[in-house]
């Protein structure tokens, strides 16, 4: 590993893919678009409308809870690292988070990509060990009584949290409750806030 | 897609995107999508990849402390895929330590020889 230290990760990673290139095993134009898609096409708005859809639709949330990946399927959203996607609904005495503790394993069909704090070291290690302290950190503060779960993407699963549907929203259209969604709420680091 | 068409911008648009850059620096973007591209061509397994960055990230966590500045999920992400790819075979021991010597050597600064810079497309 001493060249590999000496000279910068990128250019490690552009020799790469030269070689993979040069070889025929990776083409270019097929990283380019999925880099792109990844980057500015799939993002947390593919899960707002899932959640919003199960806010309104009981039948579809009972499906999503059941088999996460069949239920975001019927959205069309699918691909690497949603196979095996189980959603777990937040309640008022139950708050579950999300992390990965060995790899930032992450939803990205209906989130997007992770965010940088995800992947950090300190959030893996922390959230299970003081969740609560570390929910706080991110300004959700939960009542003594809320029971908090931490969500482990161990093995191959990939969880998304259903949010609890904010007061006052009765009125609103599945757009306008797909509007209300952050990807942080879908993490479990924050709740849904009502339209402002 | 079937759903509904969201109202994408305005004061009540959706998370469309992370609301941060997923990527810092181009070279994470290209390690990303080489893995990515590799899986869908089959070249690579992700079940496979996935347990080599766990092994990655398992070294250099137990070798530094959480807050330790030099963390870089997407060097792991870059080593792991070397790893991966050397274990099966796909390329040798030195291909690219010597491809990124070539490479330094042609990048402008590192480039003492020559006094014209050759670029490389691909």
């Amino acid at each position: 590993m001493s060249i590999s230290e000496r000279l910068p990760i990128s250019m490690r990673t552009e020799a790469l893919e030269s070689i993979l290139v040069e070889r025929s095993l990776v083409d270019p134009k097929v990283m380019d678009a999925y880099i792109k898609m990844y980057e500015s096409d799939v993002g947390p708005l593919n899960g707002a409308k899932v959640v919003a859809k199960a806010w309104v639709d009981p039948e579809f949330r009972e499906r999503l809870l059941a088999d996460g990946t069949a239920a975001v399927a019927e959205l069309g959203f699918k691909g690497p690292q949603t196979e095996h996607l189980e959603v777990r609904e937040n309640t008022g005495q139950v708050h579950n988070v999300v992390v990965c503790t060995l790899c930032s394993c992450y939803p990205w069909a209906v989130l997007g990509l992770p965010p940088s704090w995800y992947k950090d070291p300190a959030y893996r290690s922390r959230i299970v060990r003081e969740p609560r302290a570390v929910l706080h950190e991110f300004g959700l503060e939960l009542g003594a009584d809320v029971e908090i779960r931490v969500a482990d993407s161990v093995s191959e699963c990939r969880y998304m949290i259903l949010p609890q549907r904010p007061a006052g929203t009765e009125d609103l259209s599945e757009e306008e409750l797909a509007a209300l969604v952050t990807r942080d709420a879908m993490v479990g680091i924050a709740t849904v806030a009502g339209p402002s | 897609m079937t759903t509904p068409q969201l109202d994408i911008e305005g004061p009540g648009a959706p998370p469309r995107r992370n609301g941060e850059l997923a990527f810092s620096e181009p070279w994470e973007s290209r390690a990303f999508g080489l893995a990515v591209a590799l899986d869908a061509s089959g070249v690579i397994e992700w079940e496979a990849f996935r347990q080599q960055l766990i092994a990655t990230i398992g070294v250099w966590e137990a070798a530094h402390i959480p807050d330790d500045e030099s963390w870089s999920y997407w060097r792991c992400w870059q080593d792991a895929l070397e790893q991966l790819l050397l274990d099966q075979g796909v390329i040798g021991d030195d291909d690219v330590d010597r491809r990124s010597e070539q490479l330094a050597a042609r990048a402008p600064g590192h480039d003492h020889e020559h006094h014209h810079h050759h670029r490389h497309d691909h």
